[in-house]
């Protein structure tokens, strides 16, 4: 049941209305049936892969969480009977057997993950190794189906129960409880990736009917609509025109993907997030942003922390941390101290950290040498970022540009120039192909062609140009208000009629220049696929 | 409070009604393009009283013309035809037009027998758009819908043809709220003529058992007639295209013994009715044209007036002067189409330029 889909819209309606009208202690168990009822939409057999996930955390973040009240309380019971070393022995102890219980539990929802979404891409490598070495049998592919959501929920649960194990909250003893946490719908395709503490407070609460909040929700639903279906989809019509014929679109076409790629993605991603946050507003519901205009980014760093900020955040807590303080990590940065001196042996437990998170994150957005690749490029722009820094600050204390209005746009469009090219590496079919279109960027020299024809032959007509170019004016512009603060609360303070007018031009655009139904390809969001 | 209610209410209809009439301007208006896309919807401005009722695909709305039922025989008739009309579609449009009216005789075309599941949005949509929203559309609606389809698209119709802005016509806007009659009693005219050229043997398929979806729905055919006292007649029409199996004319006829129906295939009698395909054919074959129309409708007439006792209504005076008006525009259109023919060498205004449709395409 995708989004986009009516189904989906009835799904919705119904859901609303009963959520209101029945008693309010309920409303958490009718969001879990929907969230079931939803996911099974997907395929029936998917619920056993987040019953599994859900089940095995409960159980698990349970045991950790009495093993941790057991020694809490045994310490506070043998106080001043235990000798220091002894209580430190025994807090090690019970420590580890959290440890291991924690260890079992990532094992086994990260490696469903890992053989659901890697195997056949293993298997792919490894019949390209034993062709290299003209080996002639090749290992048959699985081709296992991916649960809808898959790498969302994994990663939200593991959080979760990493949280636990580091005695952050206690974990939850409603299994039933837990499983809306795991499969709260809205954002099972697409995320935002929350946190138990963040989304427990709203997500268990009784919720009164409140028009305002209902009314803001609908309206964020809305955008997201349009977005998705005005800009995006539209879009995605010329994307795949320019990507799947790179023998014919080269050169300056190369650039123009890239430049619709980067607002198709951006339509795509934050539209859905936005139809997410928006409906879980309707339930009066509270999710942890995921965007915060990242194109307005002077940096990749920064552009990293506005970007899928839930996806970075749970990397940064749970991979780059834990990586970096690890003794092993620690023990390396001894070393690499002594041998190398203190300037670069301790930036190499820090680099290597980053090398895997960047890698990791690269491969959680799909199984692919482009994605790895992808993380990688990030990472390495970054770092060597990082490494510019005092070249950056000698400049700034030259020449001071730093507060100019043009130089905060160079670096704005730096920035996006620069996430444009990573990102298309998500376009074309391998690697290879995509660093020959780069290539094309500078050996083919048809920037005229564009302009004699070069836009029409995408499939999109004028009528369509005209449409993207007033929509992404429109998104731009409610950005840049966005600066200054919520633009629906600034809007609901205009009179009504003009409010009513635009909530209906709004809804009226999503209907007739939606790029959905007969003729359009029906597209799923981009980021579902992960 | 108070107030802000009805601003919502008042809001809400009038966002209600600039939705419908945005729905209307949007909808495809068939008046001079695919005109067969008119002729379910003008069946509801009918004085709905007629004697027989033909239902099924081009071949009864291309022909059979009601007006030479009428004025040869005294038969008042409608035909309640559409482009590759599927069995399902035909079963559901009877059963709404026996809610309106109780004829003596229904007529179905057995061509549609050949299709057992649903074929094209487009074709569904020139049978199911024209329709009245009523339980008979709802079902079928869901008979006819491709795996890709959405129901409420047929419901609200703003939902299927919403890109259509880009595209809109004088036409769109001058027919926004009111359509010329385009038929004769659901039969649409065509006075121009393309020879056959070659007449060919059918292609050999791997099975002709017609399907148990589209016998299904013949059953229900059959037993809604029975159950309002109502003649079923299966007949299938003269054409060229699409070939008509020796097999599934051996079904045909075993299927109206075992159900007490006539049968008839005109394609047997071609010679007999003066159906001359060098002449009476607009489109190499699929359809005949006005003189061939006339032609099998003076013969198929004398059928119905005496072997299904249909009374000769013309000295009904009520029904006279209905029938006057409608032979008049009968007239008017063909001297038109004449003119135009003339004048032009092909009908411009009739949908005669476009023949898009091709043989084995139906």
């Amino acid at each position: 049941m995708l989004f986009t889909s009516y189904e989906f819209i009835l799904f919705l309606i119904v859901l609303v209305i009963l959520y209101y009208l029945m008693p309010k202690k309920y409303q958490w168990i009718l969001l879990l049936g929907a969230s079931y009822l939803f996911y099974a939409f997907a395929g029936r057999t998917y619920l056993l892969y987040i019953m599994a996930t859900t089940l095995s955390t409960y159980l698990i973040s349970n045991r950790i969480h009495r093993l941790q009240q057991t020694a809490s309380d045994y310490l506070k019971e043998s106080k001043g009977s235990l000798s220091r070393e002894e209580r430190k022995e025994y807090k090690t102890s019970m420590k580890k057997k959290q440890r291991r219980l924690l260890v079992v539990c990532l094992l086994l929802n990260f490696g469903i993950l890992a053989v659901l979404k890697y195997t056949d891409f293993t298997i792919a490598n490894i019949n390209s190794l034993l062709n290299l070495f003209h080996v002639r049998k090749e290992l048959p592919f699985f081709r296992f189906a991916l649960p809808l959501g898959i790498s969302f929920y994994t990663f939200q649960t593991m959080g979760y129960i990493i949280d636990v194990y580091r005695e952050k909250y206690s974990a939850e003893k409603n299994v039933f409880r837990l499983a809306l946490f795991v499969s709260f719908f809205p954002q099972l395709i697409q995320g935002p990736i929350s946190r138990f503490d963040d989304l427990k407070e709203t997500l268990y609460s009784e919720h009164f009917f409140d028009a305002r909040e209902v009314s803001f929700g609908l309206q964020r639903i809305l955008w997201g609509y349009f977005k998705k279906l005005v800009i995006a989809d539209r879009l995605l019509i010329a994307v795949n025109t320019i990507v799947g014929n790179p023998k014919e679109y080269q050169g300056v076409y190369v650039l123009v993907g890239m430049f619709f790629y980067a607002i198709e993605l951006y339509c795509d991603f934050t539209g859905g997030i936005d139809i997410v946050i928006g409906i879980a507003q309707v339930l009066g519901i509270r999710i942890q942003e995921n965007f915060i205009r990242p194109y307005f980014s002077k940096s990749i760093t920064e552009y990293w922390r506005r970007w899928h900020i839930t996806l970075g955040t749970w990397f940064k807590d749970y991979m780059f941390y834990p990586i970096s303080v690890s003794k092993s990590m620690l023990d390396l940065s001894k070393k690499c101290r002594k041998w190398f001196g203190n300037g670069i042996g301790k930036r190499i437990p820090v680099y290597l950290a980053s090398i895997i998170v960047w890698f990791t994150t690269g491969i959680w957005h799909g199984a692919a040498w482009n994605f790895i690749v992808w993380g990688l490029l990030n990472c390495l722009v970054i770092l060597v970022s990082q490494e510019c820094e005092p070249l950056y600050f000698k400049f700034h204390s030259r020449f001071s540009v730093k507060d100019k209005f043009w130089y905060r746009l160079f670096q704005v469009g730096r920035t996006f120039w620069l996430m444009s090219f990573l990102r298309t590496l998500d376009c074309y079919r391998d690697v290879s192909t995509t660093f020959r279109m780069y290539g094309t960027i500078f050996t083919e020299h048809n920037y005229g062609q564009i302009f004699r024809g070069g836009f029409m032959t995408f499939g999109l007509s004028l009528a369509d140009y005209i449409i993207l170019i007033l929509s992404v004016t429109l998104v731009l512009v409610v950005s840049l208000m966005q600066r200054s603060g919520s633009v629906r609360e600034k809007f609901a303070e205009r009179p009504i009629l003009l409010r009513y007018t635009a909530y209906f031009v709004m809804f009226l655009a999503v209907i007739l220049f939606g790029a959905y139904g007969v003729g359009y390809d029906a597209s799923q969001f981009i980021y579902s696929q992960f | 409070m108070k107030k802000k209610i009805l601003i919502n209410i008042a809001a809400i209809f009038l966002a209600i009604f600039i939705l419908s009439m945005i729905q209307r301007l949007l909808m495809p208006k068939y008046m001079t393009e695919i005109p067969e896309g008119n002729l379910i919807e003008e069946y509801y401005d009918e004085e709905k009283k007629h004697d027989v009722i033909f239902i099924g695909d081009c071949e009864v709305f291309s022909n059979i013309s009601p007006i030479t039922l009428w004025e040869n025989y005294g038969i008042t008739s409608y035909i309640r035809g559409s482009a590759q009309q599927l069995i399902w579609q035909s079963y559901y449009l009877l059963e709404e037009t026996l809610k309106y009216e109780k004829p003596d005789v229904v007529v179905f075309n057995v061509l549609a027998m050949k299709y057992n599941e649903p074929q094209k949005e487009a074709y569904n949509r020139l049978t199911l758009d024209g329709m009245k929203l009523s339980q008979a559309k709802i079902g079928a609606i869901n008979a006819s819908m491709m795996e890709d389809e959405d129901f409420i698209t047929y419901i609200f119709p703003l939902l299927r043809y919403h890109s259509r802005w880009s595209e809109l016509t004088s036409e769109d806007f001058k027919y926004m709220f009111k359509k010329d009659t385009l038929s004769h009693n659901g039969y649409l005219m065509r006075i121009d003529t393309k020879p056959v050229n070659v007449i060919p043997k059918g292609k050999k398929l791997p099975n002709y058992q017609f399907g148990d979806n589209s016998y299904s729905y013949l059953d229900k055919m059959t037993k809604l007639c029975k159950e309002n006292e109502i003649e079923l007649i299966l007949i299938k029409s003269p054409s060229v295209y699409p070939y008509w199996y020796e097999e599934w004319d051996e079904q045909m006829v075993q299927y109206a013994k075992e159900n007490d129906l006539t049968y008839i295939n005109f394609l047997d009698v071609v010679e007999e009715i003066g159906i001359d395909y060098s002449k009476d054919t607009f489109d190499g074959g699929l359809h005949l044209n006005l003189s061939g129309a006339e032609k099998f409708s003076l013969y198929f007439g004398k059928i119905l007036s005496e072997s299904f006792q249909l009374e000769d209504q013309r000295e009904n005076r009520d029904l006279a002067k209905i029938w006057e008006e409608k032979v008049k525009f009968y007239y008017d259109m063909k001297a038109d189409q004449e003119r135009e023919l003339k004048e032009y060498g092909y009908l411009k205004s009739y949908g005669g330029q476009a023949q898009q449709i091709e043989p084995g395409n139906e």
